[in-house]
């Protein structure tokens, strides 16, 4: 067999179901654990962030008004996409965080189960957190839970890809759009999983891929009057801290970093109904029959 | 190039005395290099515009807006509500300006005229059986008496594209001359080409020379009711036009581009092209106008963004 030239992957950020490059033409190296070059990444700029929260909230309509057993088999369908991929992801995980191939093996299926887990959950989640309340009246008085709108998510810094599938699964799975920025030092899995996206039925702009420097382009998303929400969990503390004032502004909802010593745990639903508001309804019955009811 | 202004008005009075005269001035005037317009329209919007030219950019553009609501369904609240955000696009900031007018159907003229007195905001009025101008002169006539006569300040008219490129030129000069003289003496009138329909580059410089020989006080490329709108190459194309127009006859005509400019950085590129081609006597509302809709809100979010730092976003313009 003849020699072959090597084909280096051109990792590229993930934004409105496109895959372009940095606006800012810029891209910082990504080394694995030991150091070694593994490939350039797109170091975004908060031009970036802007386009992304423009496709997020593009999005959001169609993706929110989704019927909730639509998504569920969307995410489903990201598990089938990521299964037949599993090897890159192994790979890639592995060079990232220095595992071995067990290990990072581990990891991926963790992160496979864990979408087949969050499908489940999206047309379940309202009959938990929602539902029919007595009222003293001639009402029916429903409270069901909505999506916040687009939500801006720092990725965990330390887990580039169970992590990572933890905190963007549940933030969708309600219908919230989301704009990621990637762990800084191994944002390739990250930039990967948005080729699972494109394929996996997902509408361009639920989900947006952004990677670089967190403390340059969290900024702007925090301070960003069209986002909804921000999800702190890879900022460290300085970070979080200025983040979270600058979110403040326009009365973001804001989930704090909060330890996560095991990402494999099963996760329960504080991250999905931290992204949910619940809207109460009252409906009249008419008024009470003789019987004390109306029907 | 003629020596002197009168000379060249004079000399270009004789090519509207019959139609095979006015042919041949238009069909003599040179051919479009359509690769060059293209790409020297493409090279101009590659300007980059920052920091503080861009905020003086935005400001102009928006005192440039022809703010427009052309829709069956328009309703008085709705150009009530137009001629408000006409006066005043961003309340919650007092040093945004005033756009440089409403356009709106005739029937909506005095509603739109009430919505704005007592401001410098103009009522401009598409007429002349818009948008496609299929109709008899003499109907075309009414149309735009009635809208002047509600009070109209500028008058949109659409040309017949179906005599244009039939080649009866003296028609279609004809009839811009006869709603030229309809708008009176107060009404500029904007004359629409619908550049999308002319379909080559030559015949948008035939029409524009046409139109301006005519009177038109400004040259629009589109009505925003076809697939193609104004795009940078033909609105260059007319920029050059007009140029060459004021050069021969020292009459200046106004251009509006109208339909898909939707966004900052596109109304940006569009005033680099009228800075570089046209000359800096156009960059002002009585001379250059966006016809547009969506296009103010964005501008305005970007004027949000340079006075606080802050990405703005569509929950703090108003839903038109």
């Amino acid at each position: 067999m003849s020699d072959r030239l090597s084909v280096f992957k051109t990792y590229k950020l993930y934004v409105g179901g496109k895959f372009p490059r940095s606006e800012s033409g810029r891209v910082y190296e990504v080394t694995d654990a030991n150091g070694d070059w593994l490939a350039n990444a797109p170091l975004s700029s908060r031009k970036d962030a802007r386009d992304a929260v423009v496709a997020a909230r593009k999005a959001f309509g169609a993706w929110s008004g989704a019927t909730a057993y639509n998504r569920g088999q969307i995410l489903y369908r990201i598990a089938e996409m990521l299964e037949g991929r599993r090897e890159q992801f192994v790979r890639e995980v592995a060079d990232a965080e220095g595992l071995s191939e067990a290990q990072a093996a581990a990891q991926v299926d963790a992160a496979i189960d864990r979408w087949v887990w969050y499908a489940g959950w999206t047309d379940k989640i309202a009959q938990v957190v929602g539902g029919g309340n007595p009222v003293a009246g001639p009402f029916f008085n429903l409270s069901s839970p909505e999506p916040t709108g687009v939500v801006a998510v720092v990725a965990p810094q330390e887990s580039s890809f169970l992590g990572l599938v933890s905190v963007i699964a549940p933030v969708i799975a309600t219908g919230n759009t989301a704009v990621f920025v990637a762990a800084e030092r191994s944002p390739l899995p990250a930039l990967s999983l948005g080729e699972v996206l494109a394929t996996s039925d997902l509408p361009g702009g639920v989900v947006n891929v952004l990677s670089g420097r967190p403390a340059e382009i969290a900024a702007p998303l925090a301070a960003h009057q069209d986002v909804n929400a921000i999800d702190l969990a890879g900022a460290d503390d300085v970070l979080a801290k200025e983040l979270e004032i600058a979110a403040a502004d326009n009365l973001k909802r804001v989930l704090r970093p909060q330890p996560v010593d095991d990402w494999t745990a099963t996760p329960g639903i504080d991250r999905m109904t931290a992204f949910l508001e619940t809207k109460t309804v009252w409906h009249p019955t008419g008024s009470l029959g003789a019987s004390g009811s109306s029907y | 190039m003629p020596t002197s202004a009168s000379s060249a008005a004079h000399a270009l009075a004789d090519v509207t005395a019959s139609d095979s005269t006015l042919r041949r001035f238009l069909h003599g005037l040179p051919g479009v290099d359509a690769v060059g317009l293209e790409a020297r329209a493409a090279s101009l919007g590659t300007r980059s515009i920052k920091t503080t030219a861009k905020a003086y950019a935005i400001d102009l553009a928006i005192s440039m807006v022809d703010l427009t609501t052309l829709e069956g369904a328009d309703t008085p609240g709705k150009v009530r509500a137009l001629g408000a955000k006409a006066v005043r696009p961003d309340p919650t900031d007092r040093t945004t300006p005033a756009t440089a007018a409403v356009c709106v159907y005739p029937d909506m003229v005095a509603v739109a005229k009430e919505a704005v007195a007592g401001s410098d905001v103009k009522v401009a009025s598409v007429a002349t059986a818009f948008p496609a101008g299929r109709a008899s002169l003499s109907v075309k006539l009414a149309d735009v008496r009635e809208a002047v006569a509600a009070g109209a300040d500028e008058i949109d008219m659409v040309i017949d594209r179906g005599a244009f490129l039939a080649g009866r030129y003296l028609k279609v000069y004809d009839e811009i001359t006869a709603v030229k003289e309809a708008c009176g003496t107060d009404a500029r009138l904007k004359v629409i080409f619908e550049t999308g329909e002319l379909s080559t580059y030559d015949n948008i410089r035939r029409a524009s020379w046409l139109g301006m020989l005519a009177g038109a006080d400004f040259i629009k490329t589109s009505t925003g009711k076809v697939a193609v709108n104004a795009t940078p190459a033909n609105t260059l194309l007319m920029l050059e036009a007009v140029r060459d127009f004021r050069a021969q006859t020292g009459v200046q005509v106004g251009v509006k581009p109208a339909g898909g400019i939707r966004t900052s950085k596109d109304a940006v590129k569009f005033l680099v092209l009228v800075n570089e081609t046209a000359g800096p006597d156009w960059l002002d509302g009585h001379w250059f106008r966006f016809g547009a809709s969506s296009l103010l809100n964005d501008l305005l979010m970007q004027r949000q963004k340079l006075a606080t730092g802050r990405y703005s976003g569509p929950d703090y313009v108003t839903v038109d």
